[in-house]
């Protein structure tokens, strides 16, 4: 016997028979949820990876203070590769009988070669993105020049012996946003005409700029090529992050759609588990014919078990297909958002989608259908004796694990997949407590009541294993709806709440100490809602515990660049808002003198820096000792003002500082940012508002990504729902046809059937609403950071909802037995 | 009673019983049954409802096993073998035809047929399936699924089912039961056709009178022990 061969046949004949069609339903969506979510997520990182380029301008970024090499370009050319080259330099324009010292920026044809330029064509007109680069004897400015030195578009400036005609403003450069807080104000010009402006001489301060793009392996052959070179003074750069406040905001959808598709999985298998569970019921017969023509037990669980992996195999297919389907959708809704175009899907996510229904049988199917091969061959006389019960022990152990693998793997984060499995195992566990309960209160009721009452109670206490696998599924199936209900409406416009419209736009920097009341005064007169003004001083941090801080300590790159570098540390009595302190203790009243610092928990992670270590900075040649008081969490994406370090006032009260705050500007107030510039010429405002469209563009968007993939949520749960209901369907004919040959109207049945049903749903909806508030708490308290509330009315749609929901379910199933006609029904017993 | 040499039976059964434990005490549904069945005969084991008759199949079958006694089938003593020996035991050379017919409702008539053979590792497992169901006088409904045959046909599918894989021992309970008299009757000849044929060892169990007088003997069980025809 070829078992493959036969168990392909039976497979035929299940599907032909409609015997598999719930437990492939089910597999389809949790794969099609799982490789879209995958499809989608990988295609995104991807993009992101590509669009981190753009903070260069290009794949590759070659750097020096001398003219690059001409070979450096002959090189890139004869590899077909794309190239531009950059200038920059500090230096002063005149106009008007005023002077400003600006960062000139020379570029070349085909600049930038990742991303885009944005500008706007005057103060008023709309930003757009614009291919064109500035014409000869034209100049691009960065807006905040043209208030501080009265300009406007189509003006004259001077720079060296040139003049250039104000063309644009300049709003967005992609290699700009590496550093976002460059002080002095930009003016950008074409390449060309740097020669005759004569700024060139050996003593300038000009960075020489070799942009580079192509594909990845080309670009890595040519760094190669480049490396071996061993030139001096020379750097490369191809960096790959992209910038913090977009990768969390991208960071937090993911995780958002991450849960939605862990979600449907988790129906899918409730799914899976009760429509494997009618499918021995149903296949007892066969595994005892099959006995009974001389299968061995070994055999017939062959057969079955290569039956169960053919369908997962079919059935994941058909998942990962819809998952390119819904994928592509997801794609279009977010893609507008990359300037880069979005890569093809790869391969991973198909295999994983694969790998996603065959766990999904073995943890859930598979312990079942282990039962049929030890169906007595006897079965064939007497239809009573069935396949031995499950033994719980190896379905529990089966879930677990592969509910683990799964969840972790695609999640991405123990912690929410282990709450997860812990909410579930808890629930599961409650929910068989309370059905055998249940039936145990219901019993004596049998004797105590009439008519479809005692039809409907009878049928719920009669047989306790099946209204336990109801129940439960009926409850997870509720729990796991109630929490896609919380996570889509509550979790996600918190998400969208954490930068709200009013969010800080506009940073001024390098407020003297003078001019902060003043400035003060300016933007609350301006109707300007300020959270304050921060001192900020710089610092280097020269030793933790004693110990010097030294370049060679780390070898992390990021942790590297801290440790040469100065802090902007401030000092504050409170905690900024968005501040929370994870160690030891913000400083109280009494406190305020004390030599103490409060330090970001991510730097203290990266430097190595322990609660309660003695940190010495050195500000303006004078070392400023304190220990560390206590570590916070800080929101960096809320676009407040912030600081690594953050020392008492008794401790910084006394050093050289300037001013920083940062507020949110309407459009219709921006002539108010001119003023303050006219007025304090020496403060530099950075504006962020495009950078912001970004983040809110992503989690709007985001949002709608998320509200998609849980469609399949729904669809899932509508799948347990069917599935719990066809759990008792057997017995449920039987019954059906006899009492209805014994005279039972039809009223009384389907008042019986809607008692039983409402009854079972209700109470799974109660239960279901507990278990959903404890995992929504857990999860919207340790994963997502977001507030949290006890809401009753969704106790009252569960438990309504529930009763109702599968009530009405119950009826609409057993409505065809109602229908037959009880001889038909008998003659197939 | 048949006495032979158990060496050369195919089927025989000594000092068997079969009784469970109820909640009032041990319920003896068969006592001390023996018997020998040669080869090629065909034996009618007849009784009321409920006298144990189905319960006697199962246990001569290898399908359950005795509380007391033996069977051999083959000479080869069940109580010897577990399960899956008794199922090796019962590939291809024994064969069931049951009261409702026990096909699968998914296959073809054909592919039904072919289950055995394939159990069995049959070479053309397709041919023999073809050429019994044309003995069965179902050529034209190979490929007919059993919602589309008629009760007569579904039990002729499963006759050319218990016979294709040339069985030495056919075992049937109650074959025409669930027919009419006159499809029954079609019924029982291409039964006691095919087992002549073939020199089956034919045991029946049946409460019709008619259809256990064409076997070479009549047994029956009154209150779990079994008699000789009077």
């Amino acid at each position: 016997m070829n078992p493959l061969h036969l168990a392909l046949r039976l497979l035929r004949r299940d599907w032909r028979a409609g015997e598999l069609r719930l437990l492939a339903t089910a597999l389809v969506i949790a794969v099609a949820s799982v490789t879209s979510v995958g499809f989608f997520t990988d295609r995104i990182e991807r993009a992101m990876e590509r669009q981190a380029t753009e903070v260069l301008a290009g794949d590759l970024r070659i750097e020096s203070n001398q003219p690059l090499p001409d070979t450096f370009i002959q090189e890139a050319e004869r590899r077909q590769l794309q190239q531009a080259s950059t200038l920059s330099f500090p230096s002063v324009i005149l106009s008007k009988g005023a002077t400003q010292l600006v960062q000139i920026k020379a570029v070349s044809d085909r600049y930038p070669l990742r991303g885009h330029l944005r500008v706007r064509d005057s103060v008023t007109s709309p930003e757009s993105i614009t291919s064109l680069l500035p014409g000869p004897g034209e100049a691009w400015l960065e807006e905040r020049l043209l208030p501080l030195m009265g300009l406007a578009i189509g003006d004259t400036i001077k720079l060296g012996q040139s003049s250039f005609r104000i063309s644009r403003i300049i709003t967005y450069e992609p290699d700009r946003s590496a550093n976002l807080f460059q002080l002095v104000p930009r003016v950008m010009i074409g390449l060309n005409d740097i020669e005759k402006t004569g700024l060139l001489g050996p003593a300038s301060r000009v960075r020489h700029y070799l942009l580079v793009a192509g594909s990845p392996s080309q670009m890595s052959h040519y760094k190669t090529w480049l490396e071996q070179l061993n030139l001096s003074g020379i750097q490369i750069e191809d960096i790959r992050a992209a910038r913090p406040e977009l990768r969390l905001a991208l960071e937090q959808g993911g995780r958002f759609l991450r849960l939605a598709a862990a979600t449907a999985i988790l129906l899918c298998v409730v799914a899976v588990a009760l429509s494997s569970r009618r499918f021995v019921e149903r296949q007892s017969d066969t595994s005892a014919l099959l006995r009974c023509l001389g299968a061995k037990r070994r055999q017939v669980g062959q057969i079955f078990i290569l039956r169960l992996l053919s369908l997962g195999v079919i059935a994941s297919l058909v998942g990962v297909l819809l998952g390119l389907v819904v994928q592509a959708l997801l794609i279009h809704l977010i893609g507008q958002w990359f300037t880069s175009q979005i890569p093809a899907p790869s391969a991973w996510p198909l295999v994983s989608g694969l790998i996603t229904g065959i766990l999904v049988l073995i943890g859930f199917s598979l312990p079942s259908i282990l039962r049929l091969s030890e169906v007595p061959p006897l079965r064939v006389f007497r239809r009573h004796l069935g396949a031995p019960p499950i033994s719980y022990r190896l379905f529990l152990g089966a879930a677990i694990i592969s509910l683990g693998i799964l969840l972790i793997w695609q999640i991405g984060d123990d912690l929410l997949a282990s709450q997860l499995i812990t909410g579930l195992l808890v629930g599961m566990a409650i929910l068989l407590i309370v059905s055998r309960l249940l039936v145990h209160l219901l019993a004596p009721l049998r004797n105590r009541t009439a008519g479809s009452w005692r039809y409907g109670l009878s049928s719920l206490s009669r047989n306790p294993a099946t209204t336990s696998v109801q129940l439960t599924g009926f409850g997870l199936g509720i729990t796991v709806l109630l929490l896609l209900a919380i996570v889509r409406v509550d979790l996600l416009s918190n998400w969208r709440e954490a930068l709200p419209e009013n969010s800080p736009n506009q940073f001024l920097i390098n407020i003297q100490p003078g001019e902060v009341e003043g400035v003060r005064k300016l933007l609350i007169e301006g109707g300007i809602k300020l959270t304050g003004l921060f001192p900020m001083i710089r610092g280097r941090l020269i030793s933790i515990d004693g110990h010097q801080v030294s370049l060679d300590d780390y070898d992390n790159p990021r942790a590297q660049r801290l440790s040469t570098r100065d802090f902007n540390v401030s000092h504050a009595t409170y905690p900024q808002s968005d501040n929370k302190i994870v160690s030891g203790h913000w400083w109280s009243e009494t406190e305020w003198n004390e030599p103490w610092f409060s330090v970001e928990q991510g730097l203290a992670e990266t430097l190595g820096i322990p609660l309660g270590a003695e940190l010495v900075f050195e500000v303006a040649g004078r070392k400023i000792a304190g220990r560390v008081a206590s570590l916070r969490s800080v929101e960096w994406d809320s676009f407040n003002v912030n600081f690594f370090v953050v020392g008492t006032p008794g401790l910084m009260l006394d050093q050289p500082a300037t001013y920083i705050t940062s507020f949110y500007l309407a459009d219709e107030k921006r002539h108010l940012l001119h003023r303050l510039i006219q007025t304090y010429p020496s403060i530099t405002a950075l504006d962020v508002t495009a950078l912001m469209q970004q983040i809110r563009a992503i989690m709007d968007r985001g949002a709608l990504a998320v509200e998609s993939v849980f469609l399949f949520t729904l669809a899932a749960g509508l799948i347990v729902l069917y599935a719990g209901i066809q759990a008792s369907h057997e017995l449920r004919v039987q019954e059906t046809a006899i009492l209805r040959t014994l005279g039972l109207s039809r009223r009384r049945l389907v008042i019986s059937a809607l008692l039983e049903f409402s009854l079972l749903g209700g109470l799974a909806g109660l239960i279901a609403a507990v278990l959903a508030s404890a995992i929504s708490y857990s999860l919207a308290n340790a994963v997502f950071n977001l507030p949290w509330q006890l809401n009753f009315s969704m106790w009252a749609i569960a438990l309504l909802g529930g009763g109702l929901g599968v009530g009405s379910a119950g009826i609409i199933a057993s409505w065809p037995l109602l229908n037959t006609p009880p001889l038909v029904v008998m003659r197939k017993m | 009673m048949l006495q032979t040499s158990s060496n050369q039976l195919p089927v025989t059964a000594s000092g068997l019983m079969k009784f469970v434990e109820t909640t009032e005490g041990r319920l003896d549904i068969l006592q001390h049954i023996d018997l020998q069945v040669s080869s090629g005969e065909a034996v009618a084991i007849l009784g009321a409802s409920g006298s144990g008759k189905s319960t006697l199949l199962g246990l001569l079958a290898g399908l359950d096993e005795a509380s007391a006694g033996e069977v051999r089938l083959f000479d080869t003593p069940l109580s010897s073998l577990d399960e899956d020996g008794r199922a090796a035991l019962r590939a291809g050379k024994v064969g069931f035809v049951f009261q409702s017919f026990q096909l699968l409702s998914g296959m073809t008539a054909l592919e039904n047929v072919m289950l055995p053979l394939e159990l069995a590792g049959h070479k053309s497992p397709e041919q023999a399936a073809k050429e019994a169901l044309s003995q069965a006088g179902l050529a034209k409904r190979l490929h007919h699924y059993p919602s589309q045959l008629s009760g007569g046909e579904q039990q002729r599918v499963a006759l050319a089912r218990a016979f294709a894989p040339s069985p030495k021992i056919l075992f049937a309970d109650e074959p025409t039961a669930n027919l009419d008299a006159h499809t029954g009757e079609r019924v029982a000849e291409l039964l006691f056709r095919l087992q002549e044929q073939s020199d089956t060892v034919l045991i029946l169990v049946t409460h019709d009178e008619m259809l256990a007088r064409r076997c070479d003997r009549r047994l029956y069980l009154r209150e779990g022990r079994l008699e000789a025809e009077a």
